[in-house]
């Protein structure tokens, strides 16, 4: 297969993505990346309070990719593949962060009860939940305490914009798409 | 008891605590992909002070960012704090937010909502 470098450029540029990656997620690319976004968005001279907001989300979705990656693996090869996809991309004064990421089929039906419960809460009722999961003793092995999306939802002010594709009996491939505005 | 000092860095916060005045600081990001590990000396630390606090205990959380899974150990930071504070020792926590970052005000509200200690929100001018 030839690989058109060029073709992938342009829909980049198109679409205004400014910072996109493919592969497996480490804590030192966590670090590097929140590095590079803080300059970009510093060199955008973007308000305090977006910068603020992007970082906190970009912090949470990138975590979640961290934490939570089922592999699935690679038909041809069966090597396991832990890879995720992420973008960043600005669309006039907004920035969306969009992820991609497997997950094994017997684990979507609780994620997706999850993301549909905080999508169904309002402000104040979100912010009630936030309380009672930050209060309720729960600690995965991971680090991780089942506040990430909640998080995403309040600091965005937005529904959750999420999809399953499956791929297989066993995967689907799950995507986040959080758009992040300055009011 | 031993002073606690831990250098700050691109993903955790400066810590310091001074069991001999009482004062505790927890200044800068708090960002760790795993925060139970990096909270516990605190934690212990705080255990051992609950023994034999001073007689007033003051705490200033001064946070730019902080993570979910931090949040959990804040909190958990903080009940140590509640029950030195059911104990023989006053405690105050100064809860520091930028002049327009509501985000991290209303994080400070919510752990003033759960914790039974008095909380002081101090807004800080932007540099």
């Amino acid at each position: 297969m030839n690989l058109d470098i060029y073709d992938f450029y342009e829909k980049m540029e198109k679409s205004n993505i400014m910072l996109s990656f493919k592969g497996e997620v480490t804590s030192e690319l966590l670090t590097s990346i929140l590095q590079i976004m803080e300059n970009k968005m510093e060199n955008l001279e973007e308000s305090p309070k977006l910068r603020r907001k992007v970082y906190n989300i970009l912090v949470e979705c990138l975590q979640n990719l961290y934490h939570h990656i089922d592999h699935e693996k690679n038909g041809a090869s069966d090597s396991p593949n832990k890879s995720a996809v992420f973008m960043i991309r600005k669309d006039g004064e907004a920035y969306f962060i969009i992820t991609g990421n497997y997950i094994e089929a017997n684990k979507i039906d609780l994620l997706k009860g999850k993301l549909e419960k905080i999508n169904s809460l309002s402000k104040d009722e979100l912010k009630e939940y936030y309380k009672e999961v930050l209060n309720n003793g729960e600690m995965s092995d991971k680090g991780g305490g089942g506040l990430g999306m909640i998080d995403i939802a309040r600091k965005s002010g937005q529904k959750l914009d999420f999809n399953f594709l499956p791929v297989n009996n066993n995967f689907s491939f799950f995507s986040l798409n959080i758009k992040v505005s300055p009011n | 008891m031993e002073s606690l000092n831990i250098e700050g860095s691109a993903k955790t916060p400066t810590i310091k605590f001074e069991p001999a005045t009482g004062k505790l600081l927890i200044r800068g990001r708090s960002i760790p992909e795993n925060s139970i590990e990096f909270y516990k000396p605190l934690v212990d630390k705080l255990e051992e002070y609950a023994g034999s606090p001073q007689s007033s205990t003051n705490v200033d959380i001064q946070l730019e960012y902080f993570n979910t899974s931090s949040s959990k150990c804040i909190l958990d930071v903080f009940k140590k704090l509640e029950a030195i504070n059911a104990g023989s020792s006053e405690v105050v926590i100064n809860w520091h937010y930028e002049e327009d970052d509501e985000d991290m005000l209303e994080a400070g509200e919510d752990y003033q909502a759960i914790i039974n200690v008095p909380f002081k929100m101090v807004e800080m001018e932007e540099e």
